[in-house]
C-alpha cells in the first residue's frame, strides 16, 4: 500500500466519486512552492485508483457481456430454423412434430401460458397472503417460523420439487380424479408453491416500504386492520406487488425440471387439466437427447423464444417501476 | 345501525385475518410436507455405504459417491469463478458508479441475466463452452455456465451489503486521508464481509441444486471428476434421471434427502453468520 497520500484530497468531499475527485485534482501543476511540498506523489496512486476503477467497471460489464453472449450463441444455433421455416410459421404453427418436419411451437407456447396462469392463480394469492402476514399480522414469534420457511422454499432445488410431485402429489391426484396424475393440475400445484418465495419476499419488501404514518392515519380513523391492509396498504404497495407477480410469472414459465417430472409430456394441447402436456421448457429436455439437424436447431430456437419472453418480463417490470415513480 | 356496521366491520376483519393466517400456514405446511416426506422416505438410505460407494448395474444399486464429488466440485469451481467478479462488480455499482446510461444498461443486463430460465442457460453453455470453445462435457464448462446464473444473485446481495455499511465510516476513512480504494478495501469490504458471505453461501446452495444448466454442460456420465475437463453427473441430475426412468426409488429418495440436507446446511450456515453479525453490530 502506498503510504504517500495526496494531501489535496482533504479538500474533496468524501461522497464524491472517483472521477469527480480526479476532475477536482486535474489542474494539478502545482505552482506555489509551499503547496508543492505537501502534495507529494501521486501519479502512482492516481494510476492505481483509475486502473482499479476500470477493472471494477469491467467486472460489472460481465453481466452485459453475458446477456449478449447468450443472445449471440443460442441465437446462432437457432437462427437457421427461423430462416428455413420462417418466423411466422415457427411461432404460430399449430403442429410440433419435428421428426416429420413440422416446427410450429404455438401449442408449446399455449401450454406454457396455461401452466403459468394456473400456477399464478393459485400461488399469487398464497404468496401475497403470506407477505401480508409477515409484514402486518404476524407476531415476532410467528414471523420467526414463517420467514425461514419462505427462505427454505426458495432454496429447495427444483428437481426435488419435481420428485416430490412425482412420488407424492401425482398418486394422490390420480387417486382422487382417476388417470395417471400427470397433467396441468399437478403442475399448477407444484409451480404455485415454487413461486411463493419469489412473490412473497418482494411483496413483503414493498409493504415494508410503505411509511408507518400511513398505517397510523388509517387506524386513527377507526379502520380495522383488514381495512387498513385492503384499502390502504395493498394499493400503496401496488407497483411493488405487480413487479413481484411478474417475476413470479417469469419463474413459472422458465421452470423446467419440476415441470418435466409431473407434466407427462404428451405432444398436444391438453383437453383437460388431468391430461399430460408439453411446454416450451420441457420440450427441450425431452427432445435434446435424440434431436439432430433441424430438430436440434429448432430446440435452440425455442430457447431463444424463452429468453426473449423472460427479457420482456424484465422490461415490463422496468416500465411499470418508471411509470409508478412518475405517478406516485 | 352504527353498531351493526361495527359488527360487520369486526367480523370482516376477523375473517380476512383468518384467511391471511391460512395463507401463511399453507406456505409453512407446504414446506413441512416436502421436508417430512423426503426425510421419512430417505433417512433409511443414509448409510455410509450409500454415501461413499459407487453405483453399479442398470438399476444404480449401491452408493452415489461420484455424484456427490461432482456436485461439490462444480459448485466450488463455479463459486471460485463467480465470487471475485461479482463482488468487484458490486463494488463498482455501490461505490463508484454514477447514475447514467451505462449503469442503467448494467442493471438491466443483471436483471435479465437473473431471470434467464436455467434451461436456456444450459443450452447456452452447450453452445458456447461445450461445443463452441470445445471443452466438451466437463466440470469447467458447467462451472462457467453456472457462473452466469450466479453472477446477478451475488452482485445483488453484495451490493446490498455494501450499501448497508454506514456512510460515516467512509467519512472517517477519507478524513484520515485514505484514497478511494484504501477505503473500499480496508474499511467498507471488511465491514460488509459477513453479509457478503451469507449471500455467497446461499448462491452456492443454488448452484448445488441446479439441474438444467449442469445436464447440458457436464453430461450424465457417472464419473468422479478429477481434472476440470472431466465430465460427471451431479446429484440433481442423478435424481432426475432415476426418477424419470423410474429405477431404484430408494436411492432416489436418499439422493433427494442428501440434496435437501445440503441446501438446509447452506441455509443454516448463512443464517448463523448473519445472526452473529447482527449481534456484533447491535
Amino acid at each position: 500500500m502506498s503510504s504517500d497520500i495526496d494531501i489535496t484530497q482533504h479538500d474533496v468531499a468524501p461522497e464524491m466519486c472517483a472521477d469527480e475527485v480526479s476532475a477536482a485534482r486535474a489542474p494539478e501543476p502545482p505552482k506555489q512552492p509551499p503547496r508543492r511540498a505537501l502534495t507529494k506523489i501521486s501519479r502512482a496512486t492516481y494510476l492505481k485508483e483509475g486502473l482499479l476503477r476500470n477493472l471494477f467497471l469491467l467486472c460489472a460489464c460481465v453481466a452485459v457481456a453475458g446477456v449478449a453472449l447468450i443472445f449471440i450463441f443460442v441465437g446462432l444455433k437457432g437462427w437457421p430454423i427461423f430462416a428455413k421455416v420462417g418466423l411466422g410459421p415457427f411461432l404460430a404453427g399449430g403442429t410440433w412434430y419435428p421428426t416429420k418436419g413440422f416446427f410450429g411451437i404455438l401449442p408449446l407456447i399455449v401450454n406454457s401460458l396455461l401452466a403459468m396462469s394456473g400456477a399464478l392463480l393459485l400461488g399469487a394469492p398464497l404468496a401475497v397472503g403470506t407477505a401480508v402476514f409477515l409484514s402486518e399480522v404476524a407476531s415476532p414469534r410467528a414471523r420467526a417460523i414463517v420467514r425461514p420457511a419462505v427462505e427454505l422454499l426458495a432454496g429447495i432445488p427444483s428437481v426435488v420439487y419435481g420428485f416430490f410431485g412425482l412420488v407424492l402429489l401425482r398418486p394422490i391426484i390420480a387417486g382422487l380424479f382417476g388417470g395417471l396424475g400427470f397433467g396441468l393440475l399437478t403442475v399448477w400445484l407444484i409451480l404455485a408453491v415454487m413461486i411463493v418465495p419469489t412473490i412473497a419476499t418482494l411483496t413483503e419488501d414493498a409493504l415494508r416500504s410503505v411509511p408507518d404514518g400511513i398505517r397510523e392515519a388509517s387506524y386513527s380513523m377507526g379502520a380495522t386492520k383488514w381495512q387498513t391492509i385492503w384499502r390502504v396498504l395493498l394499493p400503496a404497495a401496488k407497483i411493488g406487488i405487480i413487479d413481484a407477480v411478474i417475476l413470479g410469472m417469469g419463474r413459472a414459465i422458465g421452470e423446467t425440471m419440476a415441470v418435466v417430472m409431473v407434466a407427462g409430456n404428451a405432444r398436444v394441447i391438453p383437453d383437460g387439466i388431468l391430461k399430460p402436456f408439453l411446454t416450451l421448457t420441457t420440450v427441450i429436455v425431452m427432445d435434446m437427447p435424440y434431436a439432430s439437424g433441424d430438430h436440434r436447431t429448432a430446440l435452440f430456437g425455442v430457447a431463444i423464444v424463452l429468453f426473449i419472453i423472460s427479457m420482456l418480463f424484465v422490461g415490463a417490470i422496468r416500465l411499470i417501476s418508471r411509470f409508478g415513480k412518475e405517478v406516485g | 345501525m352504527q353498531s351493526r356496521e361495527r359488527v360487520n366491520k369486526t367480523l370482516t376483519n376477523r375473517l380476512a385475518l383468518g384467511v391471511i393466517w391460512l395463507a401463511a400456514i399453507a406456505t409453512v405446511a407446504a414446506l413441512g410436507t416436502i421436508l417430512l416426506y423426503v426425510i421419512i422416505n430417505g433417512i433409511g438410505q443414509l448409510t455410509p455405504s450409500f454415501i461413499f460407494t459407487w453405483p453399479h448395474g442398470v438399476n444404480m444399486e449401491g452408493g452415489i459417491w461420484p455424484t456427490i464429488q461432482a456436485t461439490l466440485y462444480v459448485t466450488a469451481l463455479a463459486m471460485l469463478i463467480t465470487t471475485p467478479v461479482a463482488v468487484l462488480a458490486a463494488v463498482y455499482l455501490a461505490e463508484y458508479a454514477v447514475q447514467g446510461r451505462l449503469v442503467r444498461v448494467i442493471r438491466f443486463a443483471a436483471d435479465s441475466l437473473a431471470s434467464v430460465p436455467s434451461i436456456v442457460m444450459g443450452l447456452f453453455g452447450l453452445a458456447l463452452f461445450v461445443e463452441g470453445i470445445g471443452m466438451g462435457f466437463s466440470v469447467i464448462a458447467a462451472a462457467l455456465a453456472l457462473s452466469f446464473l450466479l453472477l446477478p444473485i451475488i452482485v445483488r446481495t453484495t451490493e446490498e451489503s455494501i450499501r448497508a455499511v454506514p456512510k460515516y465510516i467512509r467519512w472517517g476513512s477519507y478524513g484520515l486521508g485514505a484514497s478511494k480504494w484504501q477505503t473500499v478495501s480496508k474499511i467498507v469490504l471488511p465491514s460488509a464481509l459477513p453479509r457478503i458471505t451469507t449471500g455467497v453461501i446461499l448462491a452456492a446452495g443454488r448452484a448445488a441444486g441446479e439441474t438444467a444448466v449442469v445436464i447440458y454442460t457436464m453430461g450424465t456420465m457417472i464419473n468422479a471428476p478429477i481434472s476440470p475437463l472431466d465430465p460427471g453427473r451431479t446429484m440433481p441430475v442423478h435424481l432426475m434421471l432415476m426418477a424419470q426412468e423410474g429405477i431404484n426409488l430408494p436411492a432416489a429418495y436418499g439422493t433427494a434427502l442428501l440434496l435437501v440436507l445440503m441446501v438446509l446446511a447452506f441455509n443454516l450456515i448463512a443464517r448463523y453468520i448473519g445472526r452473529r453479525n447482527r449481534r456484533m453490530q447491535g
